[in-house]
């Protein structure tokens, strides 16, 4: 197999550097065979150098994740070298000539140390920060990849479980991390955390106390975030990426449907040599894109904010973005607070951050079973949906962008008003109600796209592609002649599986004697499965094809 | 067998029904220019051999630049100051990392053997006689074990390992002290604001003449004896006790009868800190007398008692009393009224100056 281009060997040049048909291998070499003899390789190899991995642009994601959490640990390393996480006051005495003389942690003082006086140090803290970006953005992005292509069905619901653990846990790493400098911006961050959990009806106050050791700001917290960012939170991230890897390995990758591919097979490239050339090269190339970016693009411009301090502030203070949305929610809550007794109930924060959240990653978490539960589906899926063909869950999934981006908006609701010149409170009046509206709209509009395209696909599969030319019949009629659309194209349109509604099971039998049937479909599972799958347009079948191949009116071929 | 046991991936019996259109197998392999064209991957084995070339050359540059450019010099080019160090360490080396991937995904591309090979899948559930086995192997254990006539065993160590964990989370209740009514007295909702503590401002620590304040002028204060604290204690009491001061025109503004002895001569001073999440509030809109937090845009009206007017927050800014000692200057009559910051759910918040109080 591991033959080189067969046509490209004849060439002048190739001819005599490429090793010939069998490989240069003749036994297997001394070190490997060392190797075999201790723990297996050859069993290892045989069976891990050429498993086969499709190629698709939107796998390149979860990939270009885990490439930027490697980063990120490397990038890491060389930062916990110099940071100080102290809160200890001192005098700043160093190189950056603005700040001599002002009172500042050592935290701050250390931050300040590796951007300015360390070699190095600016661009790996940069490359660290776009890392992290980087590293929230291609997790939802493969989320939501995985998402649309239905590729958390059977059996791989534990996989986006452990991706939804993931993703909330990265966004607290992300926010434990940019808390670190103890500039004026990640301070006021950290005031809001505080407000934040204060919230929390009952307990509030004693996670306040716990987290902080006291007071807000006390002079635990950095050190205790630091704890979090470098240790606790990698080392389950690690672990649970680990798992993640292995699950992948296990199930081999879902591929797109397509000529050849069935649930049985997958098709794509072995390991060895095709997918160590293009994952490796991919990791060099994030992580070359992201060093770049540390080199030519500025961020977290702390000297600029100056340390932190608690009767100051700065207008357009705002998280990294994969806070934003709950920012944002956090912004456009109406101001609603309970006094009941001596105790404050404090709904303006507590239900747009605890709760918010809280539902939003339940649901993401719940999602597979709730799908298999609405078609009634217990079959194991590998070969993905395009997200036509899923017309509810994409247009579900719409909705969530939707309502996200809104929130999103919410957070800079400030930037908006400023940069576009209108109200601030026309914009957040108008969030209130867009985050409600906006997402039943998008979902609408993507459910009639999704089934138009379905249409278009049924159209093609049996009347073939228009050919775009018009032809004038003698009659004095105009006509388009239609091609037909190739064999694996044809294939590729029609070899998803629909699923009828699931139809409500009597409660009584023909004898009226009550049923107790264990997998009994109750009426409202019917009508959500009716809303789920029962606008799907048919595919045509064997017989519809066939009847429209020698369909009279079809014009002729062109040839 | 029903479906959600089923252990083969084949669901072959609805097959015409699912692909009205056969599976037409894997697609004819379509050969690529250097597949046919000796010269065309002649041309990408150089092009790969010299993107690999590269990388040394700027790995060197990336080492002369670290030792030979100063590491504070900036240069001004395009408009942007750069830090010259930073820009050049990062531009060699990203592009040598960046080219290592370049030259193996084209390489991979161009050269590598590209046809597409076909991998059977296995089922992710094990057979039936595996699962057989599974039960056997569970059962012996257990017979070796002898726990089915001894079921004390499994329940008394279930509850030893259990009851561990109590422990190993007591070892932590030292995390924090107790939010208990008196520690949340002495912490979060107390100040150093006092009778006759001076109202100083915040950058100069000068402490302020009420002659010294003119109408539609706001200012940011500290108690002055806030630095007598240090450390933890300084920033735990500095996140509570910033004042904005204003001046209104006492006709123009509403002052209830219960606080027409807080202010004087119009001058009135307001906790800076946010009732939503803790803030401090700066933004400061002299003809609306509204006071809006840069954070979450919450809005208070400052002619108003503190009144929230737009926004998230739920709560009056706590207002401090004030009064003029003997030479002039503005003190605090008390600490606040209420407890300033965010909500918690154990303050009592009926105490709050609420709009149409009086």
């Amino acid at each position: 197999m591991a033959k080189p281009t067969g046509i490209a060997a004849e060439g002048e040049v190739l001819q005599t550097r490429t090793p010939d048909q069998g490989g240069a291998l003749k036994t297997m070499p001394a070190p490997a065979t060392w190797l075999d003899e201790r723990i297996g390789l050859g069993k290892l190899g045989k069976a891990a150098l050429r498993k086969v991995f499709p190629d698709h642009w939107s796998f390149l994601l979860g990939e270009i994740a885990l490439y930027s959490f490697i980063v990120l640990l490397l990038t890491g390393i060389f930062l916990t070298i110099w940071f100080r996480p102290s809160m200890a006051e001192i005098e700043y005495q160093g190189s950056y000539e603005l700040m001599r003389g002002l009172h500042m942690s050592q935290a701050f003082e250390s931050t300040l140390q590796i951007s300015f006086d360390v070699r190095g140090g600016m661009l790996v803290r940069q490359i660290h920060h776009w890392g992290a970006i980087l590293f929230m953005a291609a997790m939802t992005a493969h989320m939501l990849r995985v998402f649309f292509t239905g590729a958390f069905r059977k059996p791989r619901e534990l996989n986006w479980l452990i991706g939804v653990v993931l993703l909330s846990l990265g966004m607290i790493a992300g926010m434990t991390g940019y808390s670190l400098p103890d500039d004026l911006l990640s301070g006021t961050g950290l005031r809001f955390t505080d407000g934040a959990i204060r919230s929390i009806p009952l307990v509030g106050t004693w996670i306040e106390f716990f987290v902080f050791g006291g007071e807000y700001p006390g002079d635990m917290i950095i050190a205790r975030f630091y704890m979090a960012h470098i240790l606790l939170l990698p080392a389950i991230l690690l672990g649970l990426i680990s798992a993640h890897m292995a699950l992948v390995v296990y199930h081999k990758h879902s591929l797109f449907p397509g000529p050849g591919r069935t649930e049985n097979n997958v098709v794509g490239y072995p390991l060895f040599p095709v997918y160590m050339a293009k994952a490796g090269g991919f990791f060099f190339i994030v992580f070359g894109v992201l060093i770049l970016m540390g080199a030519t693009m500025s961020i977290n411009q702390v000297w600029l904010y100056g340390p932190y301090n608690p009767a100051q502030v700065t207008a357009g203070s705002q998280p990294d973005w994969y806070m934003g949305w709950v920012e944002g929610a956090v912004r456009i809550m109406p101001g609603w607070e309970s006094h009941w007794g001596g105790t404050t109930w404090s709904w303006n924060v507590f239900l747009p951050f605890a709760v918010l959240m809280g539902l939003f990653y339940t649901a993401l978490a719940v999602w597979p079973f709730i799908e298999a539960w609405l078609t009634g589906d217990k079959r194991p899926h590998h070969i993905l949906d395009r997200p036509r063909n899923a017309p509810t869950r994409t247009a579900l999934g719409v909705a969530g962008m939707t309502f996200y981006g809104l929130m999103w908006a919410g957070g800079g609701n400030d930037i908006i008003a400023t940069q576009f010149n209108v109200s601030l409170n026309a914009v957040t009046y108008f969030l209130r109600v867009a985050v409600f509206v906006g997402p039943v709209i998008a979902f609408i509009i993507t459910k009639r796209l999704c089934l138009s395209l379905q249409r278009a696909d049924r159209e093609r599969v049996l009347h073939g592609s228009e050919s775009g030319i018009i032809v004038r019949s003698p009659a004095g009629g105009y006509s388009e002649p239609h091609v037909p659309i190739s064999n694996d194209e044809a294939f590729a349109l029609t070899q998803h599986r629909q699923y009828p509604p699931l139809e409500e099971t009597p409660s009584h039998d023909e004898h009226g004697v009550k049923t107790s049937d264990p997998n009994k479909v109750s009426g409202l599972r019917a009508r959500l499965s009716a809303w789920y799958t029962g606008d799907d347009i048919v595919k045509p079948t064997r017989d519809e094809i066939a009847a429209s191949h020698h369909h009279e009116d079809e014009p002729k071929q062109l040839h | 067998m029903t479906p959600e046991h089923s252990t083969s991936l084949a669901t072959t019996e609805d097959d015409a029904l699912l692909h009205p259109i056969p599976n037409p197998g894997i697609e004819h392999h379509a050969e690529r220019y250097t597949d046919v064209d000796a010269k065309a991957a002649d041309r990408a084995y150089k092009q790969v051999v010299g993107i690999f070339g590269l990388v040394p050359l700027l790995a060197i540059a990336f080492v002369v630049i670290y030792f030979a450019v100063p590491r504070h010099a900036t240069a001004n080019l395009l408009g942007v100051n750069w830090h010259v160090h930073t820009t050049l360490l990062g531009l060699t080396g990203g592009l040598a990392v960046l080219l290592i991937g370049v030259g193996a995904i084209h390489w991979s591309r161009q050269l590598m053997n590209d046809t597409e090979i076909a991998e059977d899948r296995h089922a992710a559930a094990s057979t039936d006689e595996e699962r057989a086995g599974f039960v056997d192997v569970v059962n012996q254990g257990i017979r070796d074990a002898g726990v089915s006539r001894r079921k004390m065993i499994v329940a008394s160590l279930g509850g030893a390992l259990g009851i561990v964990a109590v422990p190993a989370i007591v070892t932590l209740a030292d995390i924090g002290p107790y939010p208990t009514a008196a520690n949340r007295r002495e912490t979060i909702e107390k100040t150093v604001w006092a009778d006759g503590v001076r109202v100083v401002n915040d950058a100069n620590r000068l402490p302020l003449k009420a002659s010294d304040i003119e109408i539609g002028q706001l200012v940011n204060a500290e108690p002055e004896n806030l630095w007598d604290l240090h450390g933890k204690d300084y920033m735990n009491m500095k996140s509570k006790t910033p004042l904005v001061v204003v001046r209104m025109d006492p006709n123009t503004i509403k002052i209830p009868e219960s606080r027409k002895d807080w202010h004087v001569g119009g001058i009135l001073a307001y906790s800076k800190i946010c009732t939503h999440v803790g803030c401090p509030i700066s933004l400061w809109e002299q003809q609306t007398h509204h006071l809006l937090c840069p954070c979450h845009q919450s809005t208070f009206d400052l002619g108003n008692s503190g009144v929230v007017v737009f926004g998230p927050a739920a709560r009056a800014l706590p207002q401090l009393p004030l009064k003029v000692d003997a030479e002039g200057y503005l003190v605090a009559q008390s600490d606040f009224t209420v407890p300033v910051g965010p909500s918690y759910f154990e303050r009592d918040s009926r105490n709050d100056y609420k709009d149409g109080d009086e």
